[in-house]
């Protein structure tokens, strides 16, 4: 039932992607792909069904709750780095330690290719469940940040547009308010670690609660503008050292 | 009347000291020279590669580091003794067991925290006896009740090739033993009770292949060590080695790997296991959990003809009547027979595109799963897992770009769980009792460490 519902939805979003879930399940041809013909994805779409169960055949994200976040257009180089750190148990979510701890490092960055490549329908955006001073708030520390106590503006590193900056910097629009302050907040409890140095969890260890709140219902309220992408590569000079970033950490 | 209780009390007393004096004595603490054939022969490379501490880097040593390696991988040493994310060897990893839980200790050379101040006598008597430097009594979770099994020239090898790793500065874990399990010297009584060192004996009746599978498995593969049920004491019934148990704490259930009723290796051919051992896939089935780490990390590296030797070892042992086969019913047949029937309808909306609705699966992709023993091997706890959890193949040489099957413990509750296993456990051929849903609520828990 869920299912069907699932498929109706991606058939209201399809823009006329022939979507070919269970179709057949030998063919290597790749029956969809949003950016063209492309050697690498060849069959691969058919061989990560336990990845598209919850972030969906386009890296929307979704899953039960919608916790599942939309990776799909993220930068491959942050996703691979995911996946790594699921592995390496950087990252504490069991379900993705399980599916992804045997799997070799150059399959991974496949896999991170492909959902990098994607380019999901802009979710609707989330209605806030928070006032409009904690919207503010949330905003103002977004694009502003907080200089007095060290805080960096998320622009500052996010983007301009806040999708990312290729190859390593992930966009934060399009993720739910249950999942941006649950990392926000595993960033600063140390749970959710980077190589070092981990930069979020500096950033993070200097905001209360209720800014991470705040943070997290105004970016979960933002809409995906059309067609959005992450920024090229080096198109900014990061305020400080991470070591989720390559070559500059 | 009082003498008697004293007389009894003596009694009882000079018993149980004569029941310490031979526990320890068999324990073999004391026992210090070894028979001349475990000796170190002074011409046998391995040797000679670890009789001093720097020797191995000498350049003729290569080849017995290579060798050392390759028995480390068939061993299985990194799996347990690297911490998730750890450099490896370090140790760290934590092993919950009915006694407490064990972390491996550091086996790099490094001085301080690690086997670097070992000797080669050292690394000898902690594999062949289970004793550590210092009379250290190991507990049985580390392997020695099959590493005692290892030539002398193979565990040089082993230790040349562990002198070679760059040493790691990671102190050890404290075991988290409660009393009185945390008293290595209780451990006496355990080896007095159930370990003999020993040697491989080969059997001149069998081929070389067959022997070297025998080595392989009861010896560095230590597959007894899962795929065997334990006692209340945590030890192996010499009869049960390879008849299937549930590994403790973790529950996993590892089947007999002499039964028709489990795995069934009797039907395969020597190759299809082969192939599922060294590439984790095959057609009639892919491994999963446990049985996914051992290809990951150990026996995908392993040559073909020591698989081959493995599988024709496996595939000769005598057919037993599993003990796990006595049907425990969890259910009564009414809500068995419904769980079935709603279980149907699950199958062909979620599983039959790609398990096809005869249940015979696709390939190498999609496993069988009528005739498959995972799904109808008692207790079902497999099969409710992989229903819950799904997951990918492990990814190995053989099979670089594995396939994957969704998690459904998000899109099902337990009632469908159970309704679904119990279907696939009785469809097609299949012959196993249906599962109930209040087990499926058991296992939600992701069992990754």
């Amino acid at each position: 039932m869920r299912g069907s519902l699932f498929l109706a939805l991606l058939a209201l979003f399809g823009s006329g992607v022939v979507f070919a879930q269970s179709g057949a399940p030998n063919a290597e041809s790749s029956t969809f792909g949003t950016s063209g013909p492309d050697k690498v994805s060849t069959g691969l779409r058919q061989r990560i069904d336990g990845c598209i169960a919850c972030h969906g055949p386009y890296g929307q994200g979704g899953g039960s709750g919608g916790y599942a976040p939309r990776i799909g257009g993220k930068p491959a180089g942050y996703l691979y780095h995911q996946l790594q750190n699921f592995r390496d148990g950087y990252r504490a979510y069991p379900l993705m330690t399980w599916m992804v701890q045997y799997l070799p490092d150059a399959y991974m960055k496949e896999i991170a290719q492909y959902f990098a490549r994607q380019n999901p329908p802009p979710p609707q955006p989330q209605v806030p469940m928070a006032s409009q001073a904690a919207l503010n708030l949330g905003r103002r520390l977004v694009m502003a940040g907080d200089p007095k106590h060290g805080v960096p503006a998320c622009v500052a590193c996010h983007g301009a547009a806040l999708m990312g900056v290729r190859p390593d910097v992930p966009g934060l629009i399009g993720l739910s308010n249950d999942y941006i302050s649950a990392q926000l907040g595993a960033f600063k409890q140390n749970i959710r670690r980077t190589q070092a140095p981990n930069c979020m969890h500096e950033i993070t260890s200097r905001l209360d609660g209720a800014e991470i709140g705040a943070v997290a219902a105004w970016l979960s309220a933002q809409a995906v503008p059309p067609g959005a992408k992450p920024q090229a590569a080096g198109s900014i000079k990061f305020p400080l050292r991470c070591g989720s970033i390559d070559g500059n950490g | 009347m009082r003498r008697k209780i004293f007389r009894g009390v003596v009694v009882l007393a000079v018993l149980g000291l004569i029941f310490v004096f031979w526990a320890v004595w068999m324990s073999g603490v004391f026992h210090r020279t070894l028979p001349e054939n475990l000796q170190t022969g002074d011409n046998e490379p391995a040797a000679r590669a670890v009789a001093t501490p720097g020797a191995w880097k000498e350049p003729q040593f290569a080849s017995v580091i290579a060798r050392g390696e390759y028995l480390a991988r068939a061993g299985d040493c990194v799996a347990c003794h690297t911490a998730r994310g750890g450099e490896p060897y370090a140790g760290g990893l934590a092993t919950p067991t009915p006694f407490g839980t064990l972390y491996s200790p550091n086996i790099t050379p490094d001085r301080q925290y690690g086997i670097g101040d070992w000797s080669e006598q050292d690394f000898w008597r902690a594999m062949h006896d289970g004793i550590a430097p210092g009379n250290r009594l190991l507990y049985p979770v580390f392997p020695f009740t099959h590493f005692t099994k290892i030539s002398r020239s193979d565990v040089d090898a082993i230790f040349a090739y562990l002198r070679s790793l760059p040493p790691a500065a990671k102190p050890n874990h404290p075991n988290e033993m409660p009393f009185p399990y945390n008293q290595r010297s209780t451990l006496v009584f355990w080896r007095a009770l159930f370990f003999r060192p020993g040697q491989f004996q080969p059997d001149p009746e069998q081929s070389a292949e067959w022997n070297r599978g025998a080595y392989l498995v009861e010896g560095l593969g230590h597959c007894g060590m899962c795929h065997s049920a334990y006692n209340a004491l945590g030890a192996v019934d010499p009869n049960a080695q390879l008849a299937g148990g549930l590994i403790p704490v973790q529950n996993w259930y590892a089947p007999a790997l002499n039964s028709s009723n489990e795995l069934g290796l009797g039907a395969w051919t020597d190759d299809e296991l082969a192939q599922y051992l060294k590439t984790g896939v095959s057609v009639r089935g892919a491994t999963y959990g446990p049985m996914s780490d051992v290809v990951f990390h150990s026996l995908q590296y392993l040559s073909d003809p020591d698989l081959q030797a493995i599988a024709v070892y496996l595939r000769s042992q005598p057919e037993r009547a599993s003990p796990s086969n006595k049907q425990r019913l969890e259910v009564s047949p009414q809500l068995a027979a419904e769980l079935v029937q709603q279980g149907k309808q699950i199958y062909v909306n979620h599983c039959a595109a790609c398990h096809q609705l005869d249940g015979r699966g696709s390939g190498l992709q999609y496993p069988p799963l009528a005739g498959n023993p995972s799904i109808a091997m008692q207790p079902g706890t497999n099969a409710i897992r992989m229903v819950l959890l799904g997951g990918f193949q492990p990814g190995t040489k053989g099979n670089p770009r594995p396939y994957s099957m969704p998690p459904f413990g998000q899109l099902l509750d337990d009632h469908d769980v159970a309704a679904v296993v119990s279907y696939i456990r009785q469809a097609w051929g299949n012959n196993a009792p249906a599962v109930s849903p209040a087990v499926v609520t058991r296992f939600r828990q992701v069992p990754v460490e």
